[in-house]
């Protein structure tokens, strides 16, 4: 069964947020940002923006009845600036106009003064200068310090991630309409609908059950729209609720790109030790993350971070140290991964740093200490029906891994100047939200009388498929057709106190509270048709719509008996909810359960450098990876295909930029670079694994959405590989992502140091840039 | 007033030439099937066919287009279609959309109006598919969720199902299995009629906004309105003084639709693709390629003369924006933006071109290019004079040419540095020389010194090494956020070495 969604959104009928017919009435919001990315606000000044046609008003936090907050994790983001600025692009004010044009045009009219404050970008600056968002955390099993000693090679370090812009083609947005009894409907492009309902009330001053969010489908989420979406659903609402009037707010792509947080940038300290016989013996890591301006879901990330410090390596002895850094950028926020990658990008460096170093290759130090059965994380979670070993042994064959080294040296040794290189990956990621009480999830499903079936949960579709999966699990608990099923919009009146659609964890978590309600909403109606139709309870079941008693057709179906147990007053609706079972996590101490279980597996990557220009191709990836028992392989298959040339972009082309000023220079498609159909690789081989699956994933087929970015990872050390072997004393910093420019530098590394021109300011020339 | 056919529909309306077609088809036509993504050109989301009647009055061409930066005068007796437009009846799929459904080549499904535009609009060529072109046809859209490969494969089963398009009659075979409507059968007829209407309207459309009192507007203008470029002007001659020369020029609208859409949609404007004479690429008996104003970058791809005089041009020009920004963007437009880093700019430069511009009183002068370019964004031509033609000399066989771009992402960006270079070589000796490079200074540069550096040396790695000398010395690079002022010396100095590995292979050795 395919991705049901894509039967509309080919003939462009599925409805996003802009595509929602606008009421009369409306008026068109567009924010005032701050100018500069640090400062004393000292006035504002709107007389000629408020003259200019069409508008009907323009807000400020004064204008706020409840209260100017919409931090999520740490109270410390105001949706409206008040005071002081923190980052350039932060909302100050909110222009309410009769047209969008109208309203993008008042806001050059607004005059703003502000008393300028020294500005950080720098996550080390910031740590430096005490500017943490939160205390730091450290991880920690056995005695790094203590292990030293024995170790027979030690290798230190610093490794660099950049940050990742999310672009989802859908921009953020909202469409807010008052209600009668005084409260806010809205429709959001969230991945979390409650979190924009929740604010939403806190900022009007209103009980959450006056607010009411609706979420059809986005276009694009990746992270960006979990903790993100909140300030326009909630500045849209301000509106409607202050005007009384329906209010449309949608970002253009340059306001999104300026306005929201991205992927971490990470930098960081790592020291390594391996025994003689290549064993890692003990790893010490000191991550400083980047987090912007304001806590949003930096603590988590930084968390996540600290969880995936040793990826698939077993470490007897870890200290891994996170700072949480505040700078004057926007709040950096949720991406597939979750920071997840930024931890694991650090220890394949130290393990590319000694193979470096000692002359071996990084795959023969990965590979000795891939994890076993029962070793423990840092956090004392012992690794269960771990397939780490098995996802490596079982690439390696599938691919060949011998013949695809001899095929990268031969190359290699008849090229001069193109050079081929491979590396390794191997992956490790832990399924559930490590803050335990946001593993819950419920379902309501109501069966109608015609035998039609809705289903409602909090999971949102964003092109990952989970309504999908949900109409499959429940036609396949109901035992009927797909077809019979509807998934509802994702809404917070029906389905309250939902986590966002987020950490890999939305099928399984919203697909298990259907299962339940399905469940019982079968079992209901076996009862009923076993005193109807004076059938044998034991051994009855719904197949293909057909009722089985004893596998044998009885003389009733799906339609009779949905139609006969309404009229015998039976329940048709059920309402489920799902907690994960077995999870706890202790932050004091950093252990615990965090995870119902993990993902593993591996991926060979190959790429060639064009040692004369400095470009390159990702020639091919080839996974072997853990899906369990993949229920619908055309969308899992696409969730890995895509996270991997996610991963790919982190690696390569993706360059955020920001100037000492904190004014992004990557500030629109045309400079921002995501991977195009002629970057992705030319051969991208999936394997699906022969493993059990596990029980807490839903029907035994594992999470898929974040996992396979770190895939991508592999493409930074084959590069990596490549230039090295053109040029074997090349100082190349473990950077990412490794850029044309990058790799340029490390093939011609002496170029720099020959003829230079006078360092130039970082600046843009000219505005805008054209199109080529 | 503009008139065109918006899928079955016609359509005539007074809003801004220059506004775009995007908002036209999303917010005046409530056609929400098409997409807004970044409204520059860079992601596709809101690709649009736009079918212009052949010559022969009897076929209809397509092409795709980022309806964002199209303007609506642009649309002037065309035929667009939007998806609503190539949908079939009953909830049917399309078999592009069949192929797409079928291979997961939809996720969030934000980006995949603009895949399937970009298909049937291949599916509508005149050209064999073959899976390259197939994939070529979606260059220039980004899809941030698949990953491509199950795009690929769609793309892959479509070119198989084409295999069997008949060359003869290929729009009724399209029609039977469901690419385009039938409606599609009957559309060269309805523009044919458009085409006297046209003709008589397009001239206060072009000079007219709808927002603006018509104290521009001439109706009885003598300006040619041929759709299609091939008609001619109705008097015989444009009389220029009736020609609103103050107002801005706007051709395909790849540039200034991103730069000043805000400006432009509010004035009067005069659209390249409205005057008569500005198409076609000739070669003249004096040994000069002329191109017309309008030339697009597609045209210098579809144009035998262009790719026999260059062979490798197709490789080239695949380096050069996407499909459908080059199905928009002229080569002119390239000149007259002035970037520091335009690609057909820097081809052009090495091909020796000059321009020919006229200007309200009917004059014309000829300008060099590289005298074109005083400093950043800064042109040697009055705001009101007009490129008419660009010309060069033509290149002779044996003659060396090649063209070179690095930029962070291979396809559909800008460079970081571009360079082109001409040399005529004769007994081992460079005989004459032309190299250009972009990124490197205000404007796109014509490295003179280096040339002439070259002129009387031989094709050897020493002549490199002194050459890339001279050029360091001749060019000012900064850093931004295209790279490092350091970074595109050095890939200069490797594009320079790429140029002479294109001329000399044997010098690999010399490395």
């Amino acid at each position: 069964m395919n991705h049901l969604d894509p039967n509309r959104h080919v003939r462009g009928e599925s409805q996003y947020l802009d595509d929602v017919l606008v009421q009369q009435g409306t008026l068109y919001a567009a924010v005032f940002e701050s100018p500069l990315a640090h400062g004393v606000l000292r006035s504002l000044d709107f007389s000629a923006a408020l003259l200019a046609p069409g508008v009907a008003r323009i807000l400020t936090a004064d204008d706020i009845p409840g209260i100017n907050q919409i931090g999520g994790i740490v109270p410390d983001e105001p949706l409206l600036a008040t005071g002081h600025v923190h980052f350039r692009g932060q909302p100050v004010a909110l222009v309410l106009a009769r047209t969008e044009a109208q309203a993008h045009a008042a806001l050059k009219l607004i005059e703003v003064e502000i008393d300028p404050l020294p500005i950080i970008t720098d996550p080390r600056v910031a740590a430096a200068q005490g500017e943490l968002i939160v205390p730091p955390r450290t991880f920690k099993i056995g005695d790094s310090q203590a292990a030293w000693a024995a170790c027979a090679h030690v290798f230190e370090g610093v490794a660099e991630s950049g940050g990742q812009e999310h672009l989802y083609i859908e921009t953020q947005g909202a469409y807010a309409f008052p209600t009668e009894m005084g409260g806010v409907r809205m429709i959001s492009s969230t991945q979390g609908p409650t979190a924009v309902q929740r604010h939403t009330a806190h900022v009007l001053g209103l009980g959450m059950h006056q607010i009411e969010v609706d979420v059809t489908r986005l276009g694009g989420g990746f992270g960006g729209k979990e903790d993100q979406a909140t300030p326009w659903g909630a500045l849209a609402a301000l509106g409607a609720f202050i005007t009384k009037k329906p209010v449309k707010l949608v970002l253009d792509r340059m306001a999104d790109m300026r306005m929201t947080g991205k992927r971490h940038p990470y930098s960081s300290d790592f020291k390594i030790g391996l025994d003689a016989d290549l064993k890692i013996v003990a790893y010490e890591v000191t991550f400083f993350q980047n987090a912007g301006a304001a806590a949003d879901l930096s603590p988590a990330v930084m968390e996540r971070t600290l969880f995936h410090a040793t990826n698939s390596y077993f470490v007897p002895n870890v200290t891994a140290t996170a700072y949480s850094c505040r700078t004057n950028l926007p709040p950096n926020t949720a991406f597939r991964g979750f920071g997840g990658p930024q931890g694991m990008f650090v220890i394949e460096s130290a393990i590319a740093k000694a193979a470096e170093e000692l002359g071996v290759p990084a795959s023969t130090i990965q590979r000795k200490n891939l994890l076993r059965e029962g070793d423990l994380f840092s956090y004392r979670q012992p690794a269960e029906m771990c397939h780490a070993e098995q996802a490596w042994d079982t690439a390696g064959r599938h691919y060949d891994l011998a013949s695809l080294w001899a095929e990268v040296e031969q190359f290699n040794q008849t090229n001069k100047l193109k050079k081929k290189g491979f590396a390794v990956m191997p992956i490790c990621f832990g399924i559930s939200f490590t803050k335990t009480p946001m593993n819950q999830a419920r379902a309501l499903v109501h069966i109608y009388s015609d035998g039609s079936v809705g289903v409602s949960t909090g999971a949102v579709e964003m092109g990952q498929g989970v309504n999908t999966k949900i109409a499959h699990v429940a036609a396949r608990t109901l035992g009927i057709s797909v077809n019979r099923v509807k998934v509802e919009s994702t809404n917070t009146t029906r389905v309250a106190n939902t986590s966002p659609s987020a950490a890999s964890a939305t099928a399984d978590l919203n697909g298990k509270a259907t299962e339940m309600a399905c469940a019982a909403l079968r079992e209901r109606l076996l009862r009923h048709a076993e005193t109807e139709y004076t059938l044998n309870y034991e051994g009855l079941e719904i197949h293909d719509e057909q009722v089985l008693a004893a596998g044998v057709p009885a003389e009733t179906n799906w339609e009779k008996l949905v139609s006969s147990a309404f009229w015998k007053r039976v329940a048709l609706t059920e309402n489920a909810h799902y907690a994960t079972p077995d999870l706890h996590f202790d932050a004091t101490t950093n252990t615990g359960h965090p995870f119902a279980y993990h993902v593993y597996g591996t991926a060979f990557t190959t790429v060639t450098v064009d040692c004369l220009r400095g470009t390159y191709t990702v020639d091919a990836l080839r996974i072997a990876h853990d899906f369990g028992h993949s229920f619908n392989e055309v969308i899992d298959r696409g969730q890995i295909e895509g996270g991997a040339v996610q991963g790919i972009g982190w690696m390569t082309m993706e360059e955020i930029a920001y100037n000492a000023e904190g004014r992004l220079l990557s500030n629109s498609l045309n400079s921002y670079k995501i991977p195009d159909i002629y970057a992705a690789p030319a051969v991208l081989d999936v394997h699906f694994l022969d493993t059990p699956g596990h029980p807490k994933a839903i029907l035994r087929s594992k999470a898929v959405g974040e996992p396979p970015l770190m895939y991508g990872i592999g493409t930074y050390f084959a590069l990596r590989d490549a230039v090295r072997a053109f040029q074997g004393h090349t100082a190349l910093p473990f950077s990412a992502p490794l850029t044309p420019e990058k790799v340029l530098g490390g093939l011609y590394p002496d170029f720099a140091n020959g003829q230079t021109s006078p360092p130039a300011p970082l600046q843009k020339r000219g505005e805008p840039v054209p199109q080529q | 007033m503009i008139s065109f056919y918006l899928n079955d529909q016609p359509i005539r309306t007074g809003e801004a030439p220059a506004s775009t077609l995007l908002d036209f088809v999303r917010y005046h036509e409530h056609l929400k099937g098409t997409k807004i993504g970044c409204r520059e050109g860079d992601c596709g989301a809101c690709t649009v066919l736009v079918g212009e009647l052949a010559p022969d009055g009897l076929t209809v061409n397509y092409q795709s287009m980022t309806s964002c930066l199209t303007p609506l005068g642009n649309a002037h007796g065309k035929h667009v279609a939007t998806v609503e437009g190539i949908n079939a009846a009953a909830g049917q799929l399309t078999p592009v959309q069949q192929a797409i459904v079928d291979e997961g080549g939809s996720q969030c499904g934000f980006c995949t109006v603009g895949f399937v535009m970009s298909l049937t609009g291949h599916s509508l060529s005149e050209k064999p598919a073959t899976e390259k072109n197939t994939i070529a046809a979606i260059d220039g859209n980004i899809c941030r969720c698949t990953g491509y490969k199950s795009l690929e494969r769609a793309a892959a089963r479509l070119t198989a199902e084409l295999a069997d398009r008949p060359n003869a009659n290929a729009l009724a075979w399209l029609s039977e299995k469901q690419f385009v409507p039938a409606y599609f059968a009957g559309i060269p007829a309805q523009l044919a009629k458009l085409r006297p209407e046209t003709n008589a309207a397009a001239a206060s459309s072009a000079a007219s906004a709808a927002s603006t009192t018509t104290a521009h507007a001439n109706g009885g203008s003598t300006v040619s309105t041929s759709p299609n470029g091939h008609c001619q002007s109705q008097n015989g001659h444009d009389s220029p003084a009736a020609h609103p020369f103050a107002h801005p020029l706007l051709g395909g609208g790849t540039d200034l639709l991103v730069q000043r859409l805000e400006e432009l949609r509010e004035q009067p404007v005069r659209l390249v693709f409205d005057q008569s004479g500005r198409r076609g690429i000739r070669q003249e008996a004096g040994g000069r390629v002329v191109l017309g104003a309008a030339t697009t970058a597609s045209h210098l791809l579809e144009s035998e003369l262009m790719r026999g005089l260059i062979p490798q041009l197709p490789q080239y020009l695949k380096l050069v924006s996407s499909t459908p920004i080059r199905n928009m963007g002229t080569v002119a437009g390239n000149f007259i933006n002035g970037s520091p880093i335009g690609d057909l700019t820097i081809m052009f430069l090495a091909l020796g071109a000059s321009i020919t511009l006229a200007n309200p009183a009917g004059g014309t002068r000829e300008l060099a290019l590289p005298d074109l370019y005083l400093d950043y964004k800064k042109l040697a031509k009055t705001p009101e004079e007009q490129v008419t033609e660009i010309s060069f000399p033509t290149p002779l066989p044996g003659d060396f040419f090649h063209f070179e771009k690095v930029s962070k992402r291979t396809h559909l960006d800008i460079a970081s540095v571009n360079s082109a270079a001409w040399l005529r070589v004769e007994n081992g000796l460079i005989q004459q020389a032309r190299i250009s490079a972009g990124g490197v200074g205000p404007v796109p540069l014509y490295l003179a010194r280096t040339s002439a550096f070259v002129v009387g040396r031989e094709l050897t790695a020493d002549t490199v090494l002194a050459a890339n000398a001279v050029m360091q010395a001749e060019i000012s690079p900064i850093s931004d956020v295209r790279g490092t002022a350091d970074y595109k010396r050095l890939l200069l100095r490797q594009l320079l070495w790429a140029h002479f590995l294109q001329f000399a292979p044997e010098l690999e050795e010399a490395m």
